[in-house]
C-alpha cells in the first residue's frame, strides 16, 4: 500500500514538473503554431544563473531558494523574449523555419553552456528540508515533490487568472481558437505571441530551477530530457489547451512512475508508447483542437 | 546540346574517380586535413565525411523529396550500426551476412515506426518519430547485456575480414565508405527521377490533389521513408566499420538534429547539396576542435574564446543564419544564383513549399472551400 | 458620390493557386452593394484580399488611401468591419467576450448593439460555442457593429439559417446601412433584392456585370446567364424552411 501511495504522489510531484514546461509549450503551439525546441535551453539556463544566485546567497537558506526561483523566472522570461524578438517575429508564417530555428537556438545554446560550465553535471543543493521526508499512509515522501506540486499549483492558478481576467488572456484564448479572426477584429497579435514567449519562458525558468533540486545536479542537457517529456506531455494533452496540458503532466508522470516501478523500469517506453497510442486514435489530442 | 545534358554526370564520375585515386597522392590541405591524402589520418576524416553524406543523403530523400520532417531518422542509422554489431558479436556471423542483417532489420524497424507515424503528418509526425528514437534510445541504454549500453558497442573483429581491420588498412575502409556513398547516391538519383520521386513531390506540394486523383499518398511515404531509413542503416553499417564500435549517440534525437543541420545548411531538395552540407559538417566539427585548442584562440578573452572552442556552438549559429537568411542553403542559394544568371524567374524554395503546403492543409482542414 | 472603397486589378492566391483573376470595382459611400456569383467563383476571396487575409496584389483605396500594403489589423483599424463566411465566433469565450474582444475605441456602440440584439444581451456569459447558428451570426454582425467604421464587409449572412433568422439578420444590416455602407456576399436573392441598391456580378474570379440590383434581378435572363439560376425559383428555394446550423 505504502509503495502505491509513493508511486501515486511522486508521480503527480514529476508531473508538476512537466506541467512547469509543457504550459508554455502548448500555449506558443496553440497560438503561434511553432514546435519551440528551444524551450529546453531557457529552462537550463535558468537552472545555471538560479544555482549561481543561490550559491552567492547561501544555498542552505529558504530565502536564497526563493530568490534563486524568481530569478529563474526573469531569466527564462528574458531569454524567450528575445528569442521571440530576433528568431521568430521575422519569420512571421513560415512555420518550419521556426521551428528549424530553435532546433538551432537549442543546439548552439547546450555547446555554449557546456563551454561555459563544462560537460560534467554539477551537484547542487538546497534548503535541508528538501532532502527529508514526509510521511503519508505509511509511505515516505521526499520534501522536494511538495514544492513541485505547490509550484505548478501557483502557476497554473496564475495562468488562468491571466487568461479569464486579462484582455490579453482573451486575445491569447480567441488567438488559440482561431488567429486570422483576431487579427479581422484590428488586433495585433504579434504582441501576443511575444507576451506569450515570456510567459512560457518564465514558467519553464521555474521549472528549470525546479528541476535541477529535483535531480541534486545541474548540467548543460538540463533541459533536453525534460524537453521530450514536455513534447509529449503537450501534444497527448492537446496543443494550445493549458487543462489538456495539466491532465496530461499528471497522467503521463503518473504511468511513468508506475511502469517504473512495477514494470521494471520501463517507464520512459511506456510513455512514448502512450504517446503513439494518443496520436493514432486521437491525433489532436486529449483536450484540444485540430491543430 | 547532348554534353550540356551529360555534363553533371561527367562531373560526378570525375569526382568520384578523383576521390578513389586521392588514397594514392599526396595532397597536403594544412588547416583542413590532418595530414597527407595518403595518410591514415585525412582517410579516416574523409570515410567519416563520406558516411555523414550518406546520412544527410537518406535524410534529404525524407525532407527535400517528401516534405516530412522526422527527428527520429537516427534511428535506422543506429540500428544498422548496432544491427551489425549484434549480428557479429551475438550471433557470430561472418560479415557480409552480419551486414544483410543489419539491413533487414533497419527494413523491418522502419516499416513498423513509419506505418505508425504516418498515421499523421506535419508537426505530430515529428513528434511520434521523435518518441520513436527516443525509445530506441532508452532501449539500448537499457540493455547492456546485448548493446553495452552507455559504453557502446564495439565491433566483433574476429567475423570481419583482416582488409578491414586496423588502421593499416583505413586506406580500404575509405573505399567501402565511398562505395556506400556512391551506392547511396545513386539510389536517391533513382528515386527521385522516377515516377515514385515524382509522386513523392506531388505529395509534398498538394495531398489532396494526389488523393483527388486516386493514388494513396500514405503507401507513396512510406516506401520512400523505408528507402530512405535503409540507406540510413548503410550509412550506420559503414560507420561500425569506420569507428569499430558504436555509442547509444547513434541512436538519439541529438544525431537527427545532426543530420538535420547538415542537410539544411547544405540545401533541402539538393542531393549534392546534402554531400557539400555532410562533409563540410563533419570537417568542420572534427577539425574545429583541433583549432580551439590552439594558441591563437587559447589566448583570446573568454568571452570569445569560449564560443568559438565549441564547434556546435558556431555550428548552431551558423544554422540559424542559414535558415533566417538563406534558407536554400549552400546548394540553393548557387542554384538561384545560377538561375537567375540565365534568365530563369522560378527559383527552388523546398522549405518554403513546405511551409505552404502546411498552410494550405490549415486552410482546408478549417473549413470547405471558399466561394 | 465618392467611392468609400475602389478595388483596382485586385489579384488574390491561397497557397500560390490563384483565386481572383482580376477585379476592379468601386464601392459607393452609402447604402447596402452585394456580390452576386456562383459557388466558387471567388467573391469570398474577394473580401478577404481586401482585408489582407489571403495574399494580395494589386490596388485597394479606403476612402482614397491605399490599404493593399497593409497587414490585416491595420486595415480593420481603419474602420473595416467584417463578418466573415461561417460567422467564425470564438466558441470558448462568452458572448460578452467575444464582443469585448471587437472593441476598438474608446466608446464603443454597446447600446446600439444591446438595442439591434437584444437576445445577446440576455445570453452575456453564454459559451459562444453553444449558441445556435442564428444566434452566432447575430454575434458575428454585433462585433462588427461595436466600432464606427468606414465600411462592413459582410460574407453570407444569411448562409443556413432559418427564414425567420434570415429576416432578423436582413432588418438588422438594413438597420446598420443607415449609417454605413455595406458590402455583401449573398447567395440569398430575395435578401439582395431587400437590402441592396447596387449588386457586382462575379464569374471565374472577374466582374462581369456592375449595375442596380434590382435591375438584374428582375431580369430573369441576366439572372439566368450571370448567375446560373432563376431568380424566383432561387428566392422560392431561399424561404423554404431550412434546418438551422448548430455549431
Amino acid at each position: 500500500m505504502s509503495t502505491i501511495i509513493l508511486t501515486l504522489v511522486t508521480g503527480v510531484g514529476l508531473g508538476a514538473l512537466y506541467f512547469l514546461v509543457a504550459s508554455g509549450l502548448s500555449l506558443i503551439y496553440g497560438l503561434m503554431h511553432v514546435l519551440n525546441f528551444a524551450h529546453g535551453a531557457f529552462l537550463t539556463l535558468s537552472a545555471f544563473l538560479g544555482w549561481m544566485v543561490a550559491q552567492a546567497l547561501g544555498t542552505e537558506s529558504w530565502w536564497s531558494f526563493l530568490v534563486s526561483i524568481l530569478v529563474g523566472a526573469a531569466v527564462g522570461a528574458v531569454f524567450a523574449t528575445l528569442t521571440e524578438l530576433v528568431l521568430i517575429r521575422p519569420l512571421y508564417e513560415r512555420h518550419i523555419e521556426q521551428v528549424l530555428v530553435t532546433v538551432g537556438l537549442s543546439f548552439a545554446a547546450v555547446a555554449l553552456f557546456e563551454g561555459v560550465w563544462g560537460t560534467d553535471a554539477i551537484p547542487i543543493s538546497g534548503p535541508p528540508w528538501l532532502k527529508e521526508t514526509t510521511e503519508i499512509l505509511g509511505a515516505r515522501i521526499p520534501n522536494v515533490y511538495w514544492i513541485l506540486m505547490l509550484a505548478a499549483g501557483l502557476v497554473l492558478a496564475a495562468l488562468v487568472l491571466f487568461l479569464k481576467k486579462t484582455r490579453y488572456g482573451m486575445i491569447i484564448r480567441a488567438g488559440v481558437e482561431n488567429r486570422s479572426m483576431v487579427t479581422a477584429l484590428g488586433i495585433d497579435v504579434r504582441r501576443s505571441f511575444t507576451l506569450v514567449f515570456a510567459i512560457g519562458g518564465a514558467a519553464a525558468g521555474i521549472g528549470g530551477v525546479l528541476a535541477m533540486h529535483y535531480s541534486t545536479f545541474v548540467s548543460a542537457h538540463l533541459g533536453s530530457t525534460l524537453l521530450i517529456f514536455a513534447f509529449i506531455v503537450t501534444v497527448v494533452g492537446g496543443l494550445g489547451s493549458l487543462t489538456g496540458a495539466a491532465v496530461a503532466s499528471v497522467l503521463v508522470a503518473v504511468l511513468q512512475q508506475f511502469a517504473n516501478f512495477y514494470l521494471g523500469g520501463t517507464g520512459d517506453f511506456i510513455v512514448v508508447i502512450l504517446l503513439a497510442v494518443v496520436l493514432l486514435v486521437r491525433p489532436s489530442g486529449l483536450l484540444g483542437r485540430k491543430a | 546540346m547532348s554534353i550540356r545534358r551529360y555534363w553533371p554526370a561527367l562531373v560526378g564520375v570525375g569526382l568520384v574517380i578523383f576521390m578513389a585515386v586521392l588514397p594514392l597522392l599526396n595532397i597536403s590541405i594544412p588547416g583542413i586535413l590532418p595530414t597527407p591524402t595518403y595518410q591514415p589520418g585525412t582517410l579516416a576524416l574523409l570515410s567519416l565525411c563520406m558516411v555523414f553524406a550518406s546520412l544527410a543523403l537518406s535524410y534529404n530523400l525524407l525532407l527535400g523529396t517528401s516534405g516530412m520532417l522526422s527527428f527520429g531518422h537516427a534511428l535506422y542509422f543506429g540500428a544498422g550500426a548496432y544491427g551489425l554489431g549484434i549480428a557479429l558479436e551475438h550471433f557470430g556471423v561472418p560479415l557480409f551476412p552480419g551486414v544483410f542483417v543489419a539491413l533487414i532489420g533497419g527494413m523491418i524497424i522502419a516499416f513498423v515506426t513509419g506505418a505508425v507515424a504516418m498515421r499523421v503528418s506535419g508537426i505530430p509526425f515529428a513528434m511520434v518519430t521523435l518518441a520513436f528514437a527516443q525509445a530506441g534510445s532508452v532501449l539500448v541504454r537499457r540493455n547492456s547485456a546485448i548493446t553495452g549500453g552507455e559504453e557502446g558497442l564495439s565491433l566483433n573483429t574476429e567475423q570481419v575480414p583482416e582488409f578491414l581491420v586496423g588502421v593499416i588498412n583505413t586506406r580500404n575502409l575509405y573505399w567501402f565508405a565511398l562505395a556506400v556513398l556512391v551506392i547511396v547516391y545513386l539510389v536517391t538519383l533513382w528515386v527521385d527521377t522516377s515516377r515514385l520521386g515524382h509522386l513523392a513531390r506531388a505529395t509534398r506540394e498538394n495531398e489532396q490533389r494526389v488523393r483527388v486523383l486516386g493514388l494513396r499518398p500514405y503507401r507513396v511515404r512510406l516506401i520512400v521513408f523505408v528507402i530512405a531509413a535503409v540507406l540510413a542503416s548503410l550509412a550506420g553499417v559503414a560507420y561500425m566499420l569506420l569507428q569499430s564500435g558504436t555509442v547509444p549517440r547513434s541512436v538519439s534525437a541529438d544525431l537527427t538534429i545532426t543530420v538535420l543541420v547538415m542537410v539544411v545548411l547544405g540545401g533541402v531538395g539538393f542531393r549534392w547539396g546534402a554531400i557539400v552540407g555532410g562533409v563540410l559538417y563533419t570537417l568542420l566539427d572534427q577539425r574545429l576542435t583541433v583549432l580551439a585548442g590552439s594558441e591563437a584562440i587559447a589566448s583570446l578573452p573568454d568571452f570569445l574564446r569560449i564560443p568559438l572552442s565549441e564547434p556546435l556552438f558556431l555550428l548552431g549559429a551558423l544554422f540559424i543564419i542559414v535558415v533566417m537568411f538563406l534558407p536554400g542553403g549552400i546548394a540553393g542559394t548557387i542554384d538561384g544564383w545560377w538561375r537567375r544568371r540565365h534568365g530563369e524567374r522560378h527559383v527552388r524554395d523546398s522549405l518554403r513549399s513546405i511551409d505552404d503546403a502546411e498552410a494550405d492543409a490549415d486552410a482546408v482542414g478549417a473549413s470547405e472551400v471558399r466561394a | 458620390m465618392s467611392a468609400i472603397l475602389d478595388v483596382s486589378d485586385l489579384r488574390c492566391s491561397i497557397a500560390g493557386q490563384p483565386v481572383v483573376e482580376s477585379v476592379t470595382f468601386s464601392v459607393p459611400a452609402t447604402g447596402i452593394t452585394a456580390v452576386l456569383g456562383r459557388n466558387g467563383v471567388g467573391k469570398t476571396s474577394t473580401l478577404r484580399g481586401i482585408l489582407g487575409l489571403i495574399h494580395r496584389r494589386g490596388e485597394v483605396r479606403l476612402a482614397g488611401e491605399r490599404i493593399d500594403t497593409l497587414p490585416t489589423h491595420r486595415i480593420v483599424q481603419r474602420g473595416v468591419g467584417y463578418v466573415p463566411e461561417d460567422r467564425e465566433v470564438f466558441a470558448k469565450l462568452t458572448v460578452a467576450e467575444n464582443l469585448a474582444l471587437a472593441e476598438r475605441q474608446r466608446n464603443p456602440r454597446r447600446e446600439f448593439v444591446a438595442e439591434l440584439f437584444p437576445d445577446l444581451v440576455n445570453r452575456r456569459d453564454q459559451m459562444a460555442g453553444t449558441l445556435s447558428g442564428g444566434q452566432q451570426q447575430m454575434v458575428s454582425v454585433a462585433r462588427a457593429l461595436m466600432n464606427d467604421n468606414q465600411l462592413l464587409l459582410v460574407d453570407e449572412p444569411t448562409k443556413g439559417l432559418a427564414p425567420k433568422i434570415v429576416t432578423e439578420v436582413a432588418d438588422a444590416l438594413e438597420e446598420a446601412a443607415k449609417t454605413v455602407p455595406i458590402l455583401l456576399v449573398e447567395q440569398n436573392l430575395e435578401v439582395v433584392k431587400r437590402l441592396a441598391h447596387d449588386a457586382i456580378v462575379i464569374d471565374s474570379g472577374r466582374v462581369v456585370h456592375v449595375g442596380p440590383a434590382r435591375e438584374i434581378l428582375d431580369d430573369e435572363d441576366l439572372t439566368q446567364r450571370l448567375l446560373g439560376v432563376h431568380a424566383e425559383r432561387q428566392a422560392d428555394a431561399g424561404t423554404a424552411p431550412s434546418s438551422e446550423a448548430h455549431s
